[in-house]
């Protein structure tokens, strides 16, 4: 394959995906109700593509045992078996097939990456109002606290610390979930910033209510709209990260499947001008451009603006 | 003038108390260690004699606040301990591989700053057009991408078939010529990974400025667009944009870990990398310490050109 053939399978291959966007768009606005069909029409093409493309990678990960044909780390054959049936897309350096693990790797790194952004969010949002909510010596001893964290880059930052806590599961979620909590905390704080000025919050903290009840109740549900963005564009970032990481051999451990450590093991064949290595790659760019076309339509929307 | 000065030493101040509290960050969490690195040298079995042997050695029975200023001392006179898994003076390990990474950092940069600038005046004089969001598109793609994607795609369709090597295998010896040409692969990659950013961020730039009034009376004057941008409104954008271009070498710091490993350029990334591999610690230490200064450094040029030519925001301080 070389560029040519690729510079006239690319405009195919994105009026395709396009296409598919466009039917999947259709067919959800027939099955949901009709205040969510008018919402769904909003969507461009590019997002209704993102969406049918989380759609296909959540079933993946939650079907996994029934769409993979063998056991995630089943040794079935010799090394680097070709693209043949029953190895779909062949095998890889132990022999273990590689669309069973591609299948598995969805559940697993998707699954971590989601599990982190989610842990980021819950203590970066409560971090971050709480801040802006108290003010004063406690929110500039924090807030400095995360400059600090901040100034170092995530991924050397990251690398140090899985030095020192090892390359388990457990600390790979604690150690991004605590790197990218300091950027959650940054958004909330300075949104919540704009919130705590507002008469309502005056009036509850009067009425005596409790700084609990002040974050879950009064500020965050006005928060979420650019907290529900920054989700989806974190997730992207923790999700690159881990690949990163995975592909530095840092991430998740073998013999859990994992796109990362899939491209790194495999990457031998590419110098033979075998292409199965570049397949998790891939799965890796096209699950972070569909959320971020989803995340572009809605904070879209979110703006108003209309140009 | 005055004014100029103060801002910039008052900068310089904030930049060195975040880099004490980064190496102190750095030199605490080896501490929260469990064991100490007596016991990581020695391994499991050791005998107690000997781990204490060891640690009166590496002056680790000194309370901890001794052996940070002792450490950050070495640390600014070029001695940063010995590499746990080589044994040998880590000083040794890293000048010839930091020289490497700086060499690709400053290749891709003199590609990837043109070139962004270029095409983001191209995509703000085109706004809108067909130029403009194919454009936009692929910067979005690009973003999104892992660089090893990225890497692996250039080895596949520029490697190959022969037109440039997979791996950059260079040595200090090499001759210019070779090693640019060595080179060229893993600064493209790292030119694609950041042009991207860059070229977005000066596209919004200019269009920001686009938006402002003397421009309107530029055009109303009946003045060609290309001579608006290039006279009226790059040198207003410059700000902003020299910003992005500092802001996006600091990225490049982070990238250049990943590319290392693809293309196997003997590099400080790989040199990190293998340190985290075999706990190496006292690697581990050294190279973040340097790759965070840099980001620190570059950061800091940044604040400081965007409030130096920003009358406004040197008011403000």
């Amino acid at each position: 394959m070389n560029i040519i053939s690729v510079l006239i399978w690319l405009p195919i291959v994105v009026v395709v995906s396009l296409a598919s966007g466009w039917f999947f768009q259709q067919g959800l606005i027939r099955i949901v109700n009709a205040p969510t069909a008018k919402f769904l029409r909003t969507a461009p093409l590019t997002a209704s593509f993102g969406m049918l493309v989380i759609a296909i990678y959540v079933t993946c990960s939650v079907f996994a045992p029934i769409i993979a044909p063998f056991g995630e780390s089943e040794i079935l054959s010799g090394a680097f078996e070709p693209w043949a049936s029953p190895y779909i897309l062949g095998t890889d350096n132990l022999g273990r097939d590689v669309f069973t693990r591609l299948v598995y790797g969805a559940r697993n790194t998707v699954g971590i990456a989601f599990l982190i952004t989610a842990l980021a969010f819950f203590v970066g949002t409560l971090m971050g109002i709480y801040s802006a909510l108290k003010g004063g010596v406690i929110d500039q001893v924090i807030g400095r606290f995360i400059d600090v964290l901040m100034a170092i880059p995530s991924l050397i930052f990251s690398l140090l610390m899985l030095t020192i806590f090892g390359t388990s599961v457990i600390s790979l979620v604690l150690v991004i979930a605590t790197i990218d909590s300091t950027r959650v905390f940054r958004l909330a704080r300075s949104v919540a910033l704009n919130i705590v000025q507002l008469d309502y919050i005056e009036a509850a903290k009067l009425r005596g209510e409790s700084t609990v009840y002040l974050i879950t109740r009064e500020i965050l549900p006005n928060a979420t709209a650019p907290l529900a963005a920054e989700f989806g564009l974190r997730f992207c970032f923790v999700f690159l990260m881990i690949s990163s990481l995975s592909f530095l051999g840092l991430g998740l451990q073998p013999p859990t499947a994992d796109w990362g450590s899939m491209v790194r093991d495999n990457a031998e064949l590419i110098s033979f001008g075998d292409i199965t290595p570049l397949i998790p790659a891939g799965a890796i760019a096209v699950l972070t451009i569909a959320v971020n076309f989803v995340v572009d339509w809605l904070l879209h929307r979110a703006s108003g603006l209309k140009d | 003038m005055k004014n100029l000065a103060i801002m910039i030493i008052k900068r310089l101040g904030l930049g060195v108390l975040t880099l004490i509290l980064l190496s102190l960050l750095i030199f605490l969490s080896v501490e929260a260690l469990p064991g100490d690195l007596a016991q990581e040298i020695l391994g499991q079995q050791a005998t107690p004699s000997a781990v204490a042997a060891i640690r009166r050695e590496l002056g680790l029975d000194l309370p901890p606040h001794i052996r940070y200023v002792e450490w950050l001392g070495g640390m600014l006179q070029g001695d940063f301990g010995n590499s746990l898994a080589l044994k040998r003076p880590i000083i040794d390990l890293i000048t010839p591989r930091l020289q490497n990474t700086l060499f690709l950092t400053l290749y891709t940069a003199c590609i990837a700053v043109p070139l962004a600038i270029i095409l983001g005046m191209m995509a703000s004089l085109f706004r809108n057009s067909y130029f403009d969001r194919i454009s936009n598109a692929t910067a979005l793609s690009a973003i999104s991408m892992p660089e090893f994607l990225v890497g692996y795609l250039l080895i596949y369709f520029l490697a190959l078939s022969g037109y440039f090597p997979s791996m950059a295998n260079i040595t200090p010896a090499t001759p210019l010529l070779d090693k640019l040409y060595a080179c060229f692969l893993p600064a493209l990659t790292l030119t694609l990974v950041v042009t991207a950013h860059m070229m977005r961020m000066t596209r919004a730039a200019i269009i920001n400025i686009l938006a402002l009034p003397y421009i309107e009376m530029a055009h109303l004057k009946g003045i060609k667009p290309s001579r608006i941008i290039f006279w009226h409104a790059l040198p207003n954008a410059l700000a902003p944009i020299v910003n992005v271009v500092a802001l996006n070498l600091a990225y490049l710091i982070t990238g250049v870990v990943i590319v290392e490993i693809v293309f196997v350029f003997p590099g400080l990334g790989q040199l990190m990398v293998d340190g985290v591999r075999f706990r190496d610690v006292p690697v581990v230490q050294a190279s973040s310490l340097i790759f965070a200064s840099a980001y620190v450094g570059l950061n800091l040029v940044a604040d400081i050109i965007s409030t130096a030519t920003n009358p406004r925001l040197m008011r403000q301080k």
